[in-house]
């Protein structure tokens, strides 16, 4: 176990080196620079802002020197907010879109089994299709939509909660509900398909009849067996939903880290983007990781420490 | 339970008649054939089908039925709501909404369609791989998908800009080049699940080839999870075009798609509701409609769905 | 087994790592903003004796410094207006009246500015503002070593570019000098009768001398020390500002506020819903937004509240004219004729927006009143039927048998799209012409402006400052926002004419003239002047924005009717 994980993280080592590098040279050859704007500064002023940053250089030099300042722990200061370091701006606004975003994770994870489970259960019976209504309109819905109706009827008009901010505890159920409302929806609907593959499996016949009461059987053998999928897609959707969405904390004006990962790059805010990029990587790899992990508890068929094909 | 015992006195020896019981008797009919036939028998799941044509047809032909276009400005008729002239209602620049949804379901719906596609096709091969081969193939790879996962898509997407022209083909690129991953893990996962079942293992002994275990055995029964997600990309490849848009890559104006009108009705929704609901309901109704269709045909093709 | 064991534990283990981390992390608003909410929103239910007492706005966004010396956009400005004060201010009708400096002696020649600080002049620490303070700070922001985007604001003055260019290295040559603690001597290059409205710009406002000391003070409210009418008493980064009175303030008794409230909400429909859940007291330009759509219902439903204030800022399209067929002046003017400004601000923008035929927007002094009023905008006329004959005759001149594909581009926004889609079609039913419509990210689109990689370009201007000259020497031959390809030899006489002259007349009969050669020639295609709309709720008075529509609330006031 020591050696499988040891081996994960030096190869996320290498993964996010590898990152760092793609995207380093990917926004450096993009148009544009921290210094363009519409009112254009003068020449003479950029070529010593472009000095001062060190963007003067040849970019394999950029590169070199980002490279070792990041290997010293400094991934600079922003240079948009010229007075905040990176650091500061990520551990500032990830609370924010942490908070909210876990809380996100509880609901969506809890409201998209349940529904699931019950869709699976009736399968061809009204309560399906009601659930597989709400699942459709949940994905086929964005998001910006569901938070501005959430934000009108229960903000502007019925005034139970606040249009925005985050003062109150029951501040968190409208951006809470509206980024859990796709996830939800399609953890509904994985739990549903899987389901009812496996309800319909030999074994859980075998098991049926046996006499095992339909409770036990559904928690024992079917769910377990029919979560794998649900237990992929939530690593990826947990990295994403805790990063902030960049719509969600806009409507309801939350200072979370989801805006910044567009308007870094619009600012071409190179130390920025730089310190994102990174950021999302380490927690997508190690919830990448803990899926992986996971896949053993729930299955313990799959190892998940040697290759498996030719054996 | 007490050991059973068999004595050569139990058993008789069959006569030919006896023998064709044996046989199965009914016509024998291809899998497609029966698949369709219980699919035909599945009355809300064709009733999908012909909605899903009628929308295909009407974003197709749509724009013709009106007498307006969908480009010409009215600008003393804006924001008017459903009537006689204009049925669906006009937009803030007084342009006809009937005719620019339908032009909109038609881009929105080939762009959902062909990322599905590709989404398809890129994750479940490379998931497949991942998930039979493992190891350090396993490895490499899902590093990789990590990786273009974790590069910011909208630095890659002014890259595109930069150095293509806007058009379909861009669009679905921009969308594919990493829209496939999520389906990727998905397909991975679930193949590593299979692949330990006895019925792989019974075929690897046999000596069935990688491809033949891989797309014969092990992504069939992996078909589930697969549709499903498969549902999600079509809804959000339509809002990610939006995106695009924002961003001078997707659909350009005055052409619309049902992402940029929703994005534009958004702004006003309390003011000029129906802006956003007809293009909203055509995404809602066809999505509804997908997955209804959807289930039906896994159920049809699944045969241990069978009652 | 024992992997599956271990795997688990490690599972648990992240899980409760997690929870400590979230459960450990500050909330997001603690005990302080509990208290402040006493003061604001249930001070409406407590009484009279709060309510209006702190003034809430939205700034949209974290301002993107709070250093005058790096400040370069309206939320930074907004802040600074609270915070700061330079030598002088504006008042409403946007000319500059007596601030930290209470007189000031222009020389004969007008090169020699001596202001007089006042002696109650103190920062928010208490210590007194001198002349030194103004001479650190402005040779401070022109230390190349500061990295200030505005430091060509101060190029006015004796030495400054060259110092800012590191041409040299001794500060003593730049023409900033503290005669004594009271007396500050500035010496100009050439006369430039609007010196004193650039020492109320924020670049120009003073910091505190103990900044040298400490890099990051602009980072949080304790170290921020400023000389304005308030303090900054909060900062939570990204989510809200709290200034508080600044009690060291000389002119405090003329402060009612007692503290000013900002949030940054960057949805304009958020933004009107807390104003109408009244969580804001004023919504809208410069810091904010009233959603576009609403802003005809608005201004009816809420006549009290609303206010439309046309401000000194221009809208138009610049033409590439190196490359065909906007190399062919007849082409650019048929273009300019053929669409309907009246149309355009009536029906798609809907702010109040003036159509404009003109460069220099309303707002600007003149000679003696507004620029705009002495010199007419009728550089030229709406008129289709004259269009199709310029176009025809231009197209003819270029020998192209038809109207090539051109594109019309624009940077990412509703507002300038739907402009955008207007025109085109006006062009489209007016001239028969098809103009392709490709929206830009910002920066891609002002590299491909300046690489003069554009056919048709969105593109607008605000004042600096408070004189024609902020509009006009955008366009000398290769200037720095001149990418259009116009290069006139007689605008860049008449420029330089209007910048060395201290005559006020005879710079702006230059500027008339070369205001026509423009419009004459048009590279660029005037489309309206910009104007403010935003909401004030009823009781509050003495808020207003200026010329340029930079809103100043330090004098504002709260009166129940």
């Amino acid at each position: 176990m020591i050696k499988y994980v040891s081996k994960k993280f030096l190869s996320m080592f290498v993964s996010l080196f590898v990152l760092a590098s793609a995207t380093f040279f990917l926004m450096k050859i993009i148009p544009g620079d921290p210094f363009i704007r519409e009112k254009a500064i003068p020449e003479k002023i950029r070529e010593h802002l472009f000095a001062m940053y060190g963007l003067d250089q040849p970019m394999w030099k950029q590169y070199l020197m980002y490279l070792n300042n990041l290997l010293h722990g400094d991934l600079g200061m922003s240079m948009k907010q010229q007075y905040m370091s990176v650091t500061r701006i990520i551990k500032e606004s990830f609370i924010y879109s942490a908070q909210i975003g876990l809380f996100a994770v509880i609901v969506s994870l809890a409201a998209g089994l349940i529904l699931g489970i019950i869709a699976a259960l009736n399968h061809r019976k009204w309560l399906d299709s009601v659930t597989i209504i709400i699942a459709v309109l949940g994905v086929s819905i964005p998001n910006f939509l569901a938070a501005s109706i959430l934000q009108y009827v229960f903000g502007s008009k019925l005034r139970w909660l606040s249009v925005s901010g985050l003062n109150d505890p029951t501040d968190f159920i409208l951006p809470v509900l509206a980024l859990s409302f796709l996830p939800a929806a399609f953890i509904a609907r994985l739990t549903r398909s899987t389901m009812l593959e496996v309800l319909s499996a030999d074994y859980i016949k075998t098991a049926r009849s046996k006499g095992l009461s339909g409770r036990i059987i559904l928690v024992r053998h079917a769910l377990r067996n029919a979560i794998l999928p649900v237990v992929t897609y939530i690593g990826p959707m947990t990295a994403n939903i805790i990063t902030g969405s960049v719509v969600v904390e806009q409507i309801f004006g939350i200072g979370g880290i989801g805006k910044y990962f567009v308007q870094s790059i619009t600012n071409r805010d190179y130390t920025l983007i730089m310190g994102l990029t990174l950021f999302y990587g380490i927690i997508l790899m190690a919830a990448r990781f803990v899926t992986d992990v996971a896949y053993g508890f729930v299955d313990p068929r799959i190892k998940m420490t040697r290759g498996g094909g030719k054996g | 339970m007490k050991e059973q015992t068999f004595t050569p006195d139990q058993f008789d020896k069959l006569n030919k008649d006896e023998k064709h019981t044996e046989v199965v008797v009914r016509e024998s009919i291809s899998a497609w054939k029966d698949a369709w036939l219980r699919l035909s028998s599945n009355k809300i799941a064709m009733l999908s089908l012909i909605i899903l044509i009628i929308v295909s047809l009407a974003a197709a032909f749509g724009p013709m039925i009106s007498e307006q276009d969908y480009q010409t400005n009215h600008l003393k008729e804006k924001n008017l709501g459903p009537n006689a002239t204009y049925w669906f209602g006009t937009d803030d620049l007084g342009r006809d909404l009937f005719t620019r949804t339908w032009m909109g379901a038609g881009i929105s719906l080939q762009v959902g369609l062909y990322a599905a596609l590709a989404d398809l096709v890129l994750g479940v091969i490379i998931g497949g791989i991942m998930g039979y081969f493992g190891g350090r193939v396993d490895e490499i790879l899902n590093r990789f998908c990590e990786i273009l996962y974790s590069i910011p898509s909208m630095l890659i997407i002014i890259l595109l800009i930069v150095i293509m022209e806007p058009s379909m083909f861009t669009i679905v690129l921009a969308l594919s080049i990493t829209g496939w991953i999520s389906m990727a893990w998905i397909v991975r996962g679930q193949i590593m699940q299979l692949k330990n079942q006895e019925y792989v293992m019974a075929a690897q002994a046999l000596g069935a080839s990688t491809a033949r275990i891989l797309f014969r055995h092990l992504i069939p029964n992996a078909m589930g999870p697969i549709i499903v997600t498969l549902t999600l990309t079509v809804p959000s490849a339509i809002f990610a075009e939006a995106f695009l848009s924002f961003l001078g890559l997707g659909v350009q104006s005055p052409a619309a798609s049902l992402g940029t009108m929703i994005n534009d009705a958004i702004k006003a929704w309390t003011l000029y509701p129906w802006r956003m609901i007809f293009p909203a309901a055509v995404i809602s109704i066809t999505m509804l409609c997908f997955n209804i269709f959807g289930d039906g045909l896994r159920d049809a093709l699944d045969p241990k769905m069978k009652k | 087994m024992r992997t599956r064991k271990s795997a688990l534990s490690f599972v648990a283990a992240l899980l409760i790592l997690a929870m400590v981390a979230v459960g450990c992390t500050p909330k997001p608003e603690s005990g302080n903003s509990g208290s402040t909410n006493n003061g604001t929103t249930n001070g409406e239910t407590s009484g009279e004796s709060t309510a209006g007492k702190v003034f809430r706005m939205n700034i949209h966004s974290e301002p993107s410094t709070l250093d005058p010396a790096l400040m370069e956009d309206n939320v930074s400005g907004t802040l600074a207006t609270g915070i700061y004060e330079g030598l002088t201010r504006k008042n409403e009708n946007g000319e500059s009246i007596p601030a930290t400096a209470e007189s000031w002696v222009k020389s004969d020649d007008g090169l020699t500015y001596t202001f007089t600080i006042r002696k109650d002049a103190k920062w928010s620490n208490g210590d007194p503002v001198t002349a030194n303070d103004f001479e650190f700070s402005w040779k401070r922001a022109l230390d190349p070593a500061t990295g200030s985007t505005y430091a060509y604001q101060f190029y006015y003055i004796v030495g400054a570019q060259d110092y800012n260019e590191g041409k040299t290295t001794n500060a003593d040559a730049v023409g900033i000098k503290a005669l004594d603690a009271q007396t500050l001597e500035v010496k100009l290059n050439s006369p430039t009768p609007y010196f004193l409205s650039l020492t109320s710009f924020y670049v120009y406002n003073p910091v505190h001398s103990s900044v040298k000391d400490n890099e990051a003070w602009a980072a949080d409210a304790a170290s921020i020390i400023g000389n304005g009418p308030f303090k900054m008493s909060e900062w939570q980064h990204n989510t809200s500002i709290k200034l508080a009175k600044n009690d060291n303030y000389y002119d405090k008794d003329q402060v009612k506020f007692t503290g000013v409230d900002f949030t940054m909400i960057s949805d304009s429909a958020t933004e009107l819903a807390n104003y109408e859940t009244d969580k804001l007291d004023y919504t809208g330009k410069p810091t904010g937004e009233i959603p576009s759509e609403q802003i005809p219902v608005l201004r009816e439903s809420k006549k009290d509240e609303f206010v439309t204030k046309g401000i000194a800022s221009s809208y138009y399209y610049q033409f590439n004219t190196e490359e065909v067929p906007f190399n062919n002046v007849k082409v650019r003017k048929a273009l300019a004729m053929a669409i309907d400004r009246e149309a355009i601000v009536e029906s798609v923008t809907m702010a109040g927006e003036v159509p404009s035929f003109g460069f220099v927007p309303p707002g600007i002094i003149g000679l003696k009143e507004d620029y705009r009023n002495e010199v007419k905008d009728d550089f030229f006329t709406e008129n289709v039927d004259e269009a199709k004959t310029l176009l025809a005759e231009g197209l003819a001149e270029l020998k192209l048998s038809k109207f090539p594909k051109v594109t019309l581009t624009f940077n990412t926004s509703d507002g300038h799209k739907k402009i955008a889609e207007a025109i085109v079609e006006m062009w489209r039913q007016n001239l028969g012409i098809e103009v392709g419509i490709e929206n830009q990210e910002f920066a891609v689109l002002l590299k491909n402006r300046t690489a003069m990689n554009y056919q048709i370009s969105r593109a607008g201007w605000g004042a600096d400052y408070n004189d024609p000259m902020t509009y006009m020497d955008m366009f000398v031959t290769n200037g720095g926002q001149n990418n259009t390809g116009f290069a006139s030899p007689e605008y860049d006489a008449l420029i330089k004419k209007a910048n060395t002259s201290g005559d006020q007349a005879e710079r702006i009969a230059a500027m008339t003239e070369a205001e026509k050669i423009l419009m004459d020639y048009m590279p660029i295609m005037p489309i309206y002047y910009y104007s403010n709309t935003y909401m004030l709720k009823p009781g509050f008075k003495n808020i207003f924005l200026d010329y340029k529509g930079d809103i100043d609330y330090t004098r504002g006031y709260y009166q129940a009717n």
